[in-house]
């Protein structure tokens, strides 16, 4: 009986439907076979050991320990509890039952909409190969630091949604981003949801402070506006800025090299006097846009290969050594070495960009 | 002391003071009889930009001067230039006669978090001592960063006196009129197309809560007043259960002016700029050096506000959960129909 216990439910489940099929499963017969003698019926399940449960079993097959669950009612081909619950998030969205933080972070429409919008563009469009998951603390708060690329900074929305599909922990990281961002209108509101603000100290301290995974991207625009000619060329890591962050909260960094968001809208030329009177940090020409029109907004559906390296701690200094200039400077290039040598090893991984 | 005592505030927080019996005598200052019932309290009708107001004061011993006479809307005084002329000449020369006065001790002024401004350049979370990249230049706003400046300028001429400044949110309830309260009550709430801006509140009983307590306990300082947690106005709306009607922003400006000339509700541009980025304020410092817990989030003050309201409301909660079900009930029949039916054939 002890034993019977352990057995996990998925597998009491699986088991009765390969059972009733004519139990076609190797172990399985040969079992039953040298049981024929015996004239009582046995339960037909497997324990979590790999063992057939010896139970006596009832008019279906199955001992009191190994009951399929009752058939469960279903609305067409869905689950009638999940589409109740499904109903329920709706009828809750529609009076406004829900909370956002202080940053307009809205954890159940991140969840529930956008993750699942955005689940097959990194698992099925880019092939996203994940690695280092494990350097990605699950809890407490850390500082995501990873190279910025691609003209449309979508890298960091599919580190952003990777992690929390991903990650054995779940985690939400609140990207850091430019002002522009948040001046778009729909772009703005979509953002602060998904638990984004604006790259400035005080919003990153109060992120940290309170434990959450920070992203941020030091390149910039200088990132995602180069040229695919310079591609994985790391720029400028900004003026350290977020290392001191780092050391002023005392959060470890995690260098992050993101592969394939190069190749996603390859910008062959960067019309300045366009994006001047537009406002725009730059104004990408592709080799389909905007030649092709709307259709030059696919992006290219290259490999990605994203890497978590070892988290630089930052609680081995002293408190007051943010104000050290030197020391930024330091681990800001430390960081950026760190970055750049994951981009070149995971770029020779790759058997082609597409790959 | 308290001036605009005519208003909400003022003469709740009145109210509050003449329960206390520590306090020995209430003096309110307005231009307006306030439509309130006292017990204790002095009416005096002064206007706080004549210098009479310091004969006032001086014959009335005050020790205490609660400034609440800064207002927000400049319909009922007759124009953006009277409403400026009150609220920073009026500040202006109130606290200069409150510089003569020696026997005063305290000096509680209101203002608003409105002077952070609204913008996407600056931090999500506003705190007390931040310095500002996108500093208000228009309407209420402006006035109530010149009063503070006003202020700040007044306690450093008098040291001795304890100078406590509060930045509220805005003010919800079920009994305040406020601008916003207005917006709310709409049957169709406009809003910025494409922006869904973060809005925090403050419960009118929490409002006249923190200047009693500013008023009897010393608290010098800067301090943010406002409710905890933040509602989207998107959320805001759902649960007034209002629909939105999204406008462009090139034709917001235009609307609110519309809206103002046939006096159905006016709202002060800078307070469109609000509606469109929001606005946060980090409350640490009121918890941390009064000690106080809003009673009210800033949903519970949306939720009590809705109550006090009589308008049509598209959605109730009720109705949602009715609906929840008739399409629940809808689906299974359906199934049950087709698996019965299939039989039958």
């Amino acid at each position: 009986m002890a034993e019977a216990e352990v057995i996990s439910l998925d597998e009491a489940r699986v088991r009765p439907a390969r059972g009733r099929a004519g139990s076609s499963r190797a172990g399985t017969p040969k079992k039953t076979a040298s049981r024929r003698a015996v004239p009582v019926q046995r339960c037909h399940a497997t324990t979590a050991t790999g063992t057939v449960c010896r139970n006596r079993a009832k008019a279906n097959g199955f001992c009191a320990v190994h009951q399929p669950p009752p058939p469960r009612d279903r609305i067409g081909p869905f689950d009638a509890a999940r589409v109740n619950e499904l109903l329920d998030l709706a009828r809750r969205r529609v009076i406004g039952d829900y909370e956002v933080d202080q940053f307009g972070f809205d954890p159940e429409l991140t969840e529930r909409v956008f993750l699942p919008l955005v689940q097959p563009m990194h698992r099925r469009y880019w092939r996203v190969e994940w690695l280092g998951l494990e350097n990605v603390p699950s809890e407490g708060a850390g500082l995501l630091v990873g190279n910025h690329a691609g003209t449309v900074p979508v890298d960091a929305l599919v580190m952003k949604f990777g992690l929390l599909d991903q990650h054995p922990a779940h985690r939400h990281v609140r990207l850091l981003a430019a002002d522009l961002a948040f001046r778009m209108p729909f772009v703005g509101p979509i953002a602060r949801k998904m638990g984004n603000t604006l790259a400035c100290d005080e919003d990153a301290m109060r992120l940290l402070e309170s434990g959450e995974l920070v992203g941020v991207f030091p390149e910039g625009y200088k990132g995602v506006g180069k040229g695919y000619k310079n591609r994985y060329k790391l720029q400028r890591f900004g003026r350290g800025g977020f290392v001191s962050i780092a050391l002023r909260a005392q959060v470890p960094i995690i260098p992050v090299a993101i592969v394939g968001s190069e190749e996603i809208y390859p910008m062959i030329y960067d019309a300045r006097l366009l994006a001047r009177a537009g406002g725009l940090p730059y104004f990408p020409i592709t080799p389909f846009f905007p030649l092709l029109g709307p259709l030059g907004l696919i992006p290219l559906p290259s490999k990605w290969i994203i890497e978590f390296g070892e988290p630089i701690p930052t609680d081995t200094y002293a408190p007051d050594a943010w104000q050290d200039t030197m020391l930024l400077f330091e681990l800001t290039d430390r960081v950026r070495d760190s970055v750049q040598q994951m981009l070149y090893t995971n770029l020779t991984k790759r058997k082609s960009v597409f790959l | 002391m308290i001036t605009g005592i005519g208003r909400h505030l003022g003469a709740k927080l009145a109210q509050r003071l003449e329960a206390d019996p520590d306090v020995e005598a209430i003096i309110g200052v307005d231009l307006e009889e306030p439509e309130f019932d006292f017990d204790r309290t002095e009416f005096v009708r002064a206007d706080i930009r004549n210098p009479l107001i310091l004969k006032v004061m001086e014959s009335a011993e005050v020790d205490t001067l609660v400034h609440l006479g800064v207002i927000a809307t400049p319909t009922r005084v007759g124009g953006r230039s009277a409403m400026k002329e009150i609220n920073v000449i009026g500040s202006l020369q109130l606290l200069a006669a409150s510089q003569k006065i020696e026997r005063l001790r305290k000096v509680v002024t209101k203002s608003t978090t409105a002077v952070y401004g609204a913008s996407p350049r600056d931090p999500a979370v506003f705190t007390e001592d931040m310095s500002l990249r996108a500093r208000p230049t228009t309407g209420y706003a402006k006035d109530a960063v010149e009063v503070e400046q006003y202020a700040r300028d007044f306690g450093r001429r008098r040291t001795d006196v304890a100078l406590t400044v509060l930045r509220f949110a805005n003010f919800m309830g079920s009994e305040i009129e406020t601008p916003l309260t207005r917006y709310f009550s709409f049957p169709v709430v406009p809003t910025a197309l494409g922006y869904d801006p973060r809005i925090q509140l403050i419960h009118e009983d929490d409002a006249v809560d923190v200047l009693y307590r500013a008023t009897r306990e010393d608290h010098p300082g800067i301090f943010n007043v406002a409710a905890d947690g933040v509602l989207l106005l998107s959320q805001a709306l759902r649960i007034c259960g209002k629909p939105a009607l999204p406008v462009p922003l090139a034709f917001a400006a235009p609307l609110a002016g519309a809206l103002r000339r046939f006096g159905v509700v006016d709202f002060p541009r800078d307070q469109l700029h609000f509606l469109v980025f929001g606005r946060v304020a980090d409350t640490a410092r009121l918890k941390d050096r009064f000690g106080f817990q809003p009673a009210f989030t800033t949903r519970q003050a949306l939720e009590e506000f809705v109550s006090g309201q009589k308008f049509q409301r598209l959605v109730t909660p009720e109705r949602a959960e009715a609906w929840q079900q008739d399409v629940y009930d809808f689906l299974r029949r359906k199934r049950d129909e087709a698996a019965t039916g299939g039989r039958r054939r």
